[in-house]
């Protein structure tokens, strides 16, 4: 009987204990429902309403209400959301959870919490390459009328290619961007000046370059440095190089015309053809002129090598140009768009034609370039499911994030992992002199991330259901097999048009070309 | 048992109780054992099915559910999500069909090695079947066992020289994970064992060492992979001063397969040979110290009496360390994700990692299937390595 009491004697202070911390505590999710109060409410409920546009209190408008974001770990990327999120919650009163996360595990966390009615986000600042698995089922909530009507935002000022592109899927917005995403080459600038040389307009240029500053001491240390260090570990960004090097190669018409696949029977342009080799077979090359051990680097040792002066070429986003000031290569780092090619993949054939008029309308003196948009850019999306109260809070939240003012700073800071995606952000010069670059240094940067966003050819990156298997799976690992020899050229090419099409046939060949149509259906 | 003893030696002292007395006591006593069958079984209920209820939630359900999941393929759809069932089909992409260069791994006809490691197995497997047929002591379904066991071992060994020992052959996942698996649990116990033996000895700082050795096993996977990572870069890493004043500026871990694997194998051996250690060192403290001295005394060598009395005497552990590290082990996915990624190419991809790609990519259904394959092979290893150690352990008994 006594321990028949004792035990009922523990548990039932526990049981209460347990009761009152939970009341006294609640979860941010079970927050939610108490945050609809009607003042919320009425002011949420107002189309495309934001923080400074309706006439509200400072610091009431969405008091009470909490709201969960899913990101990326970085640390960058969560990091300007964190940082800002106070300042945010001073102005409105509200309140945001950043849940951040592994690169690797965003995906399937964001698709899972939204197909399982789990719901426990209401936004997700992600990879806008993924919206093909998540507009289809309707888990993302339709933004087109909330930002063109909101000030906050200044919709029109986002670059023409983020805004219809990044943020757009089938004609509907579906993301707020908040980072502007393509790959450029940088180079040593003092040292291609001193030496005469000028930076690299084709790939054979890349590799010409990179031979010559190979094995000489670059920063003054004593030690031989590399002439290319571009990161190639499995698991990482690999892939997203191989297509950058091919993209010149695959698409010559413009950006409709497509890089993935045939636009008319959906055939993998990544397969067995001239195209593909000779991509392979460059990017491979770029290894004998870089550290020992670039197969297992990823872009993290990239960017550390080439800041601190032990490279002469590398090809990144634009993070390097906001990296550089404070390290060895301020003041001496140039950017220019990535490399072409003077030849261009005959579709029919699978063989390599010389670039003219007619095969590549969009070249700058005889080279195609095609400007990678690899990724697209961190961008902030709204889970359909969330409660209203939430959507208004979240979307305010996103939309104070990519306003003009706070984001012309963000994108000056390597911390942050953004890069610069409204025209405000090229036209307004001072936060980039205030960051620590140079008038020149600036001026370069800026135009080279221009020249790429006003090329007619630049390339999209593929956004179709089950992406991230055709990309981060597929392709990754063929590529990396690639070059560590386990496969030769053409076993690579034939291993990549096998997954891709298994892939395809699993979803649907004629669902998913249809999605690839739409993705690249975009008037520009 | 120590109060139903006292009652017992009590009770006969005591004088007979009178009618109303005896009912009283007895109505008293049925209260009691009442209420302590309550108690207890209230108890029991209390403590034991939480638990059993938790571990069929989390365990059972899921292993249950996971089956469905590996024959299935996820469908999104508006709302919600469906599971496709769809046979065996990931099974069939993984043994027979397109992942099965990544699975199994690229398989050729053996080189003259390869042949002469099958044809010796083949030989020892017959050789072991005929006497155990000729001894007369194993029942038919027992031979019948051992035939189909003896099959199995020959067909596995078939797969590996096709992939270890052939011109163009390659590992794939599961023949990555065996490697790692096998290789690390010989390091980590011959070098265990030789921690323990040396610090068992009264050896000056023996106390500072035992803690020391103990660390990498208080470090989580992930920040143990992440530290070789640091130390096996040779271009920028902590260590480069080091690996320049070496002359191995050029050198790198992570080019060629066999390299990247040992550098796997010594991230994963580092971590976990302070466990073997730990127990080993357990266990010998513990054994009894005058065998071993008169041993000594009748002239034995230091050798014979540790092949003869010590490690005899430490089997019953080194039994339960090898299966607790076999069956960890065949999960590895920290070190060699951290490290390599699974590169360079797949040289590094273990069946975990394989399925933990799957995972990320939401191909939930072939990653159900790899970890059902797992379970297979861990089962199976583990049973017969449990079988084979029993009857030696019982045979030195």
């Amino acid at each position: 009987m006594s321990r028949y009491r004792m035990v009922a004697a523990a548990i039932i202070p526990i049981l209460v204990l347990s009761a009152c911390n939970s009341s006294a505590s609640p979860s941010p999710s079970s927050a939610a429902p108490q945050a609809s109060t009607p003042a919320a409410t009425t002011q949420a409920s107002a189309p495309a309403a934001s923080a400074s546009t309706v006439a509200a209190s400072p610091g009431t408008k969405f008091k009470g209400i909490s709201v969960n974001i899913l990101t990326f770990n970085g640390p960058q990327v969560a990091e300007p959301l964190q940082r800002r999120a106070p300042d945010w919650e001073q102005l409105t009163g509200g309140h945001v959870n950043v849940v951040a996360v592994g690169f690797q595990t965003i995906y399937d966390k964001a698709l899972l919490d939204a197909s399982t009615g789990t719901n426990s986000f209401d936004a997700y600042v992600f990879d806008p390459q993924w919206m093909g698995d998540f507009t289809g089922p309707g888990y993302l909530l339709d933004l087109t009328d909330r930002v063109t009507n909101d000030p906050q935002l200044n919709w029109q000022d986002i670059g023409p290619f983020f805004r219809d592109f990044n943020a757009t899927y089938n004609g509907k917005v579906y993301t707020i961007p908040l980072d502007g995403d393509f790959h450029m080459v940088y180079y040593r600038k003092d040292l291609l000046e001193k030496d005469g040389v000028k930076p690299p307009a084709t790939w054979d240029d890349y590799l010409a370059v990179a031979q010559k500053y190979n094995g000489q001491d670059l920063n003054g240390d004593g030690q031989p440095d590399y002439g290319s260090c571009i990161a190639k570990k499995k698991g990482a960004q690999s892939y997203w190089w191989i297509i950058s090097i091919a993209a010149g190669l695959l698409q010559g018409k413009g950006t409709n015309d497509g890089a993935f696949f045939d636009t008319s029977n959906m055939n993998p342009l990544f397969g067995p053809n001239e195209a593909i080799t000779k991509a392979l077979e460059t990017y491979a090359k770029t290894k004998d002129f870089g550290p020992p051990d670039e197969l297992n680097m990823d872009v993290g040792g990239s960017r550390g090598l080439f800041t601190t002066g032990r490279c002469a070429l590398t090809m990144d986003w634009g993070d390097i140009g906001t990296l550089t000031p404070s390290t060895y290569a301020q003041d001496k780092t140039g950017a220019t768009i990535t490399p072409g090619w003077t030849q261009v993949l005959d579709r029919a054939s699978g063989k390599l034609v010389a670039c003219d008029a007619t095969t590549c309308p969009n070249a700058v003196n005889g080279v195609n370039y095609a400007p990678f948009a690899s990724f697209g850019g961190w961008s902030g999306a709204i889970n359909a499911k969330a409660p209203k109260e939430n959507q208004d809070a979240v979307y305010d939240f996103l939309s104070y994030m990519s306003s003009p003012a706070i984001s012309g700073i963000d994108v000056t800071l390597g911390k942050t992992g953004y890069n610069p995606y409204r025209t405000s952000h090229f036209d307004n010069i001072q936060p980039w002199l205030d960051a620590g670059l140079s008038q020149p240094a600036a001026e370069n940067y800026l135009g080279a991330i221009k020249s790429s966003l006003t090329n007619a050819n630049m390339v999209l990156d593929l956004r179709i259901p089950l992406t991230k298997r055709y990309e981060q799976d597929v392709l990754d690992t063929a590529v990396s097999q690639y070059l560590a020899g386990e496969l030769d050229a053409a076993g690579t090419e034939q291993a990549i048009a096998d997954g891709w099409n298994a892939i395809t046939e699993e979803v649907g060949k004629d669902k998913q070309l249809a999605a690839y149509v739409a993705s690249l259906g975009v008037q520009r | 048992m120590a109060s139903s003893d006292s009652s017992l030696e009590l009770e006969p002292r005591e004088p007979v109780p009178s009618g109303s007395a005896f009912r009283a006591r007895a109505t008293r006593r049925a209260a009691q054992t009442a209420d302590a069958w309550r108690s207890d079984g209230a108890a029991r209920w209390l403590f034991i099915w939480p638990a059993v209820l938790l571990i069929l939630v989390l365990s059972i359900f899921p292993l249950v559910a996971s089956v469905a999941l590996s024959l299935g393929r996820l469908a999104f759809h508006q709302g919600g999500v469906d599971l496709k069932i769809i046979g065996f089909a990931n099974y069939q992409q993984l043994l027979f069909g397109l992942e099965r260069s990544h699975f199994l791994g690229v398989l050729k006809a053996p080189n003259p090695i390869g042949w002469a490691v099958v044809l010796a197995t083949l030989a020892l497997c017959a050789v072991a079947w005929t006497r155990a047929a000729r001894g007369g002591r194993v029942r038919p379904i027992g031979l019948l066992l051992r035939l189909v066991g003896g099959l199995l071992l020959v067909g596995s060994v078939w797969v590996l020289v096709q992939a270890l020992a052939s011109d163009g052959g390659r590992p794939g996942a599961l023949i990555v994970t065996l490697i790692f698996v096998f290789a690390g649990i010989v390091l980590q116990y011959a070098l265990g064992l030789g921690l323990a033996m040396l610090l068992v000895q009264q050896v000056p700082w023996r106390r500072f060492f035992r803690i020391v050795f103990l660390i990498p096993l208080t470090i989580t996977p992930v920040g143990v992979g992440y530290m070789f990572l640091m130390m096996t870069d040779t271009s920028k890493g902590p260590l480069e001063p080091i690996w320049v004043a070496l002359g191995l500026r050029d050198f790198t871990w992570v080019t060629d397969p066999w390299l990247a694997r040992l550098a796997v194998i010594i991230g994963d051996t580092w971590q976990w040979t302070p466990f073997v250690f730990i127990v080993l060192l357990a266990a010998l403290e513990s054994l009894d110290q005058e065998v071993r001295e008169a041993a000594l005394v009748d002239g034995a060598g230091r050798w014979q009496s540790f092949r003869h009395i010590t490690l005899p005497a430490i089997l019953p552990v080194t039994t339960t360390i090898i299966l607790i590290r076999l069956i960890e082990g065949f999960k590895i996915i920290d070190m060699p994700n951290i490290l390599l990624g699974g590169g360079p190419g797949t040289a590094t991809q273990s069946l975990t990692l394989q399925a933990y790609i799957d995972w990320n990519t939401l191909n939930l259904g072939r990653s159900a299937a790899i970890a059902y394959l797992l379970l297979i092979l861990v089962s199976v290893v583990a049973t017969v390595y449990v079988s084979f150690v029993r009857r030696r352990v019982t045979d030195l008994a």
